[in-house]
């Protein structure tokens, strides 16, 4: 009675969990709000229903909001991003006969992403020289954290990612069908459809978005900044009402109830058990190989809900590396004006939920869990680091783009 | 007269594919394709090379079919996203109506806007059509049930046809609720406590 509406979009991937627990299990209402949830079957979809407004606020790739306001979307709406939807929760499958040769060529079963990345660089380059089709590497969009770790993962393993293997789109749900077809060899997608693949025995699972960068962004909260504007006081009540689910959804008595609502056939419709191996961190790399990974999604601590700006410029610098986007001032202002953490501090403070104090960090600085100042309690930050040990601050701009090559061939 | 546009329809509902279709044809295109498979979509787009693709919106495609597009505009192919990006009307219109368009760069707006529209007409007609399929399809289920607690009813208590579907319509009268309903809860009784 009297609750406040508000729409919001999802597309069936275990970071929608945060927005789905907001309504599900009661924070929305504490808030005076109600969520109307829309499934949506593509990002194409989120985007353009955000954009002529028929979702109030949705669960977006985290670069979203960037390509909303650098102009690669069809309509001109600026996006937002004043929270994120936790760090971490994708990995890295590739078919059997992929992981085979993977495995001769001396990939370790952990995951290790340098030793993995050096073995998938044998296979692609005996497979080049053979003049046999490239691997097809599949992902969800262009735009999204997870083309772009797996283009920083081949181009830092000494592959050039546009020229040495196919990158190819394929919706999250037909991930694995497409592997189990050979129409592609690999994918990067969110869980749970690498768990899904290995379950159906079509593939295996050989690192982590976390293994090749440890808390790692991925999705966001997107809104129209219009949105944003017109309904302040609606969209702080909403971000409470989330960050409070994610802290529920991190604590592990309540992950059962989570893969079951999950699991539903209106949420997912996928096996709660399959849900249960990435919220729990215990992925099945393989069907008798468990890799017990803590951190392979953190929906809610080491800040996860809070959108760095420094999160929003990596991925601008990776749009530009990959050449969607040209770089000038002018674009990566924008870029670093689409994550609004002073949106966030806002409407957290007085919580009693720790926010961080700065709006950006030096991505890859911390090597452990590291503590550092925050607004409303102490705050646990990390490990945050790049497998290859470089480092990206955003006073260093130009210099990181200057730096990143396209082909480390030429180099 | 300008060259005959090749347009492509991806629409897994086939029967709204081909009302679709149909409206191409009608309206004098004849270079129409129909793709209703969700699997693998960019090999068959990339065989057929279309002018202009038509896409519903439930389709998980989307993307895929964006992408294609980006890859084909590195190519000198240019694709414009939507019809026109500067109308923003006519794309929410099309989003109303569930459906998506594509078209290639350069095109005459004026080719294109009559498709367009034609679609949304039909989008909207074909989902209007489903609702009242969908409210016939449950008042044949309804008439159904009804038929068969009569049945009940006459066996049982040894009423005649009409006194049976009288006591159905008294009692859901009293109890304020559809005859259906009612009827629902006798045909479940019977299965119940029947042999």
């Amino acid at each position: 009675m009297g609750l406040t509406q508000i729409t919001a979009g999802y597309v069936p991937l275990l970071d929608s969990v945060v927005l789905l627990a907001t309504e599900e299990f009661g924070f929305a209402e504490s808030e005076g709000l109600h969520l109307n949830l829309v499934r949506e079957t593509s990002w194409a979809n989120i985007r353009d229903r955000v954009a002529i407004g028929h979702l109030d606020v949705a669960h977006m790739l985290g670069p979203m909001p960037l390509s909303a306001n650098l102009g690669l979307t069809p309509l001109d709406a600026a996006v937002i991003a004043p929270m994120a939807l936790g760090l971490g929760g994708a990995a890295m499958t590739m078919s059997n006969a992929v992981w085979a040769k993977m495995a001769e060529a001396g990939a370790p079963e952990d995951g290790a992403p340098g030793p993995v990345g050096a073995a998938l660089r044998k296979v692609v380059e005996e497979r080049n020289r053979g003049g046999e089709p490239h691997l097809r590497l599949a992902v969800v969009h262009p735009e999204s954290a997870h083309n772009y770790a797996l283009r920083y993962w081949l181009a830092a393993s000494g592959m050039d990612p546009d020229n040495d293997v196919d990158i190819v789109i394929v919706p999250p749900p037909l991930q694995a069908d497409a592997l189990a077809a050979k129409r592609t060899d690999g994918f990067c997608v969110g869980e749970p459809f690498g768990s899904v693949a290995v379950a159906r025995g079509v593939g295996r699972i050989v690192t982590t978005k976390g293994h090749i960068w440890q808390m790692s962004p991925d999705k966001v909260l997107g809104t129209r900044l219009q949105w944003a504007e017109r309904f302040p006081e609606q969209l702080a009540a909403l971000l409470r009402a989330a960050t409070r689910a994610a802290r529920w959804c991190e604590d592990p008595t309540n992950h059962a109830a989570i893969a079951a609502m999950l699991a539903r056939e209106d949420r997912l419709g996928i096996d709660a058990n399959l849900i249960l191996r990435a919220l729990t961190g215990r992925l099945q790399f393989a069907p008798d190989v468990e890799e017990p990974i803590p951190d392979f999604f953190v929906p809610y601590s080491r800040a996860a809900n809070f959108p760095w700006v420094s999160h929003a410029l990596w991925f601008y610098s990776q749009m530009v590396r990959w050449g969607q986007v040209t770089h000038t001032p002018e674009n990566a202002r924008k870029a670093a004006a689409s994550y609004r953490p002073d949106l966030y501090r806002a409407a957290l403070s007085g919580m009693g939920m720790p926010v961080p104090g700065a709006s950006s960090k030096i991505e890859g600085a911390l090597v452990e869990p590291t503590e550092v100042g925050a607004v409303g309690g102490h705050l646990t930050l990390g490990p945050d680091g790049f497998f290859d040990g470089s480092q990206f601050d955003l006073d260093y701009l130009d210099d990181y783009i200057r730096g990143q090559s396209r082909d480390l061939r030429t180099e | 007269m300008a060259d005959p546009l090749s347009i492509l329809v991806i629409d897994d509902n086939p029967i709204r594919a081909s009302i679709i279709e149909a409206g191409l044809r009608e309206a004098g295109h004849q270079t129409v394709k129909v793709i209703v498979d969700i699997e693998d979509i960019a090999q068959k787009i990339g065989a057929i090379s279309p002018d202009v693709v038509i896409i519903d919106l439930e389709n998980p495609n989307r993307d895929v079919l964006e992408h294609f597009f980006a890859l084909s505009r590195s190519l000198r192919r240019p694709v414009a996203m939507f019809v026109d990006k500067a109308d923003p009307a006519e794309i929410e219109a099309a989003v109303d109506a569930g459906v998506s368009a594509y078209v290639v760069d350069g095109l005459r707006k004026d080719r294109i806007k009559p498709i367009l529209d034609m679609a949304i007409v039909r989008f909207r007609a074909f989902s209007r059509l489903q609702g009242e399929l969908e409210a016939a399809r449950s008042e044949l289920q309804g008439r159904k049930v009804i038929d068969k607690a009569k049945g009940i009813l006459m066996s049982t208590r040894g009423l005649s046809e009409d006194a049976a579907y009288a006591l159905l319509r008294t009692t859901a009268m009293n109890q304020n609720r559809k005859i259906a309903e009612i009827a629902q809860a006798v045909v479940t009784a019977a299965e119940l406590l029947g042999p």
